[in-house]
């Protein structure tokens, strides 16, 4: 958790400090049961792997939940999250080894938009892949 | 199979009314690994204007998903869930999600198409309060595998 940020004191092209977040079976399992998202591919290796899976993948929205975080992070409990959207384009493998993977994300204030908005430009990898792209969010911050 | 393309512009019923409760939040807060007191802490919550513990913004999957559920179990459109994955995702939020709301979800599927092997169907949810006040809308895009001819 951050301070809160301010409007006036940002500036687009502005980069913000990267984020690692840990992802493991467990994690799986707990957000299949937090979700609702029961899909096998979350949480079966055979079945993953007998649909051409590498291995069991995260919920992309799982995913989605990780750079969220990183939003509201830095924006502070005073912001408002307006639009967020992102695409997935690569999965997140998460091996049963006992370490599983890890999600990093980063940021750059894209533009500064009239109503005290800003546009985020968000990068996620895991395992040096790029695992989000056209990753975007809307904050209204005080 | 491939996707039925009669679906495309087909607006499902609305959900039944979700009540978002603070347990609900806490555990998907928890499920996400993050601490955030403004999920969990009313107190916290209100410090930050709210009228009570709000959602991560990606809480709304939950309740789009109440509504999601009767379009990838209907059985017509032909959806093969092991073979799904989650394209892309987007929110258009008027404002948090928060602990008391009864909110309904419905969805529209606005696109159908094939992408190399893949089908591409994607659906946008209205989320709004029982009283009719919009919260979100969800906009979808599911990946079917090999599913294209």
């Amino acid at each position: 958790m951050s301070g809160q940020v301010s409007y006036d004191e940002v500036e687009a092209g502005q980069e913000l400090a990267a984020a690692r977040y840990p992802v493991t079976r467990l994690s799986l399992v707990r957000y299949c049961g937090a979700s609702g998202d029961f899909n096998v591919i979350h949480w079966n290796e055979r079945i993953a792997k007998s649909v051409g899976l590498p291995d069991v993948i995260a919920h992309g929205m799982f995913t989605m939940a990780q750079a969220g975080r990183y939003v509201t992070d830095w924006a502070g409990p005073g912001s408002a999250v307006v639009e967020f959207g992102v695409r997935f384009s690569s999965p997140v493998v998460v091996p049963d080894d006992g370490t599983g993977a890890a999600i990093d994300v980063s940021g750059t204030i894209e533009e500064k938009l009239d109503g005290n908005r800003v546009v985020l430009a968000l990068t996620a990898r895991s395992a040096g892949t790029k695992v989000l792209t056209r990753a975007r969010a809307v904050v209204r911050l005080p | 199979m491939p996707i039925n393309q009669d679906y495309l512009g087909r607006t499902f019923p609305a959900s039944a009314p979700y009540e978002v409760s603070r347990v609900k939040i806490a555990e998907f807060a928890d499920a996400i690994g993050d601490p955030n007191p403004v999920y969990r802490d009313r107190a916290a919550a209100r410090a930050a204007g709210h009228v009570d513990v709000i959602a991560p913004p990606t809480f709304a999957i939950v309740i789009s998903a109440a509504a999601g559920s009767s379009v990838i179990t209907d059985h017509e459109l032909g959806l093969n869930y092991a073979m799904v994955v989650h394209g892309e995702q987007r929110f258009e939020y008027s404002r948090p999600v928060t602990a008391g709301d009864v909110v309904t979800a419905q969805a529209t599927i606005t696109d159908i198409k094939a992408a190399g092997r893949n089908t591409l169907l994607t659906t946008r949810t209205e989320i709004r309060t029982v009283e009719g006040e919009h919260v979100c809308t969800a906009i979808s895009t599911l990946v079917e595998r090999g599913s294209a001819a």
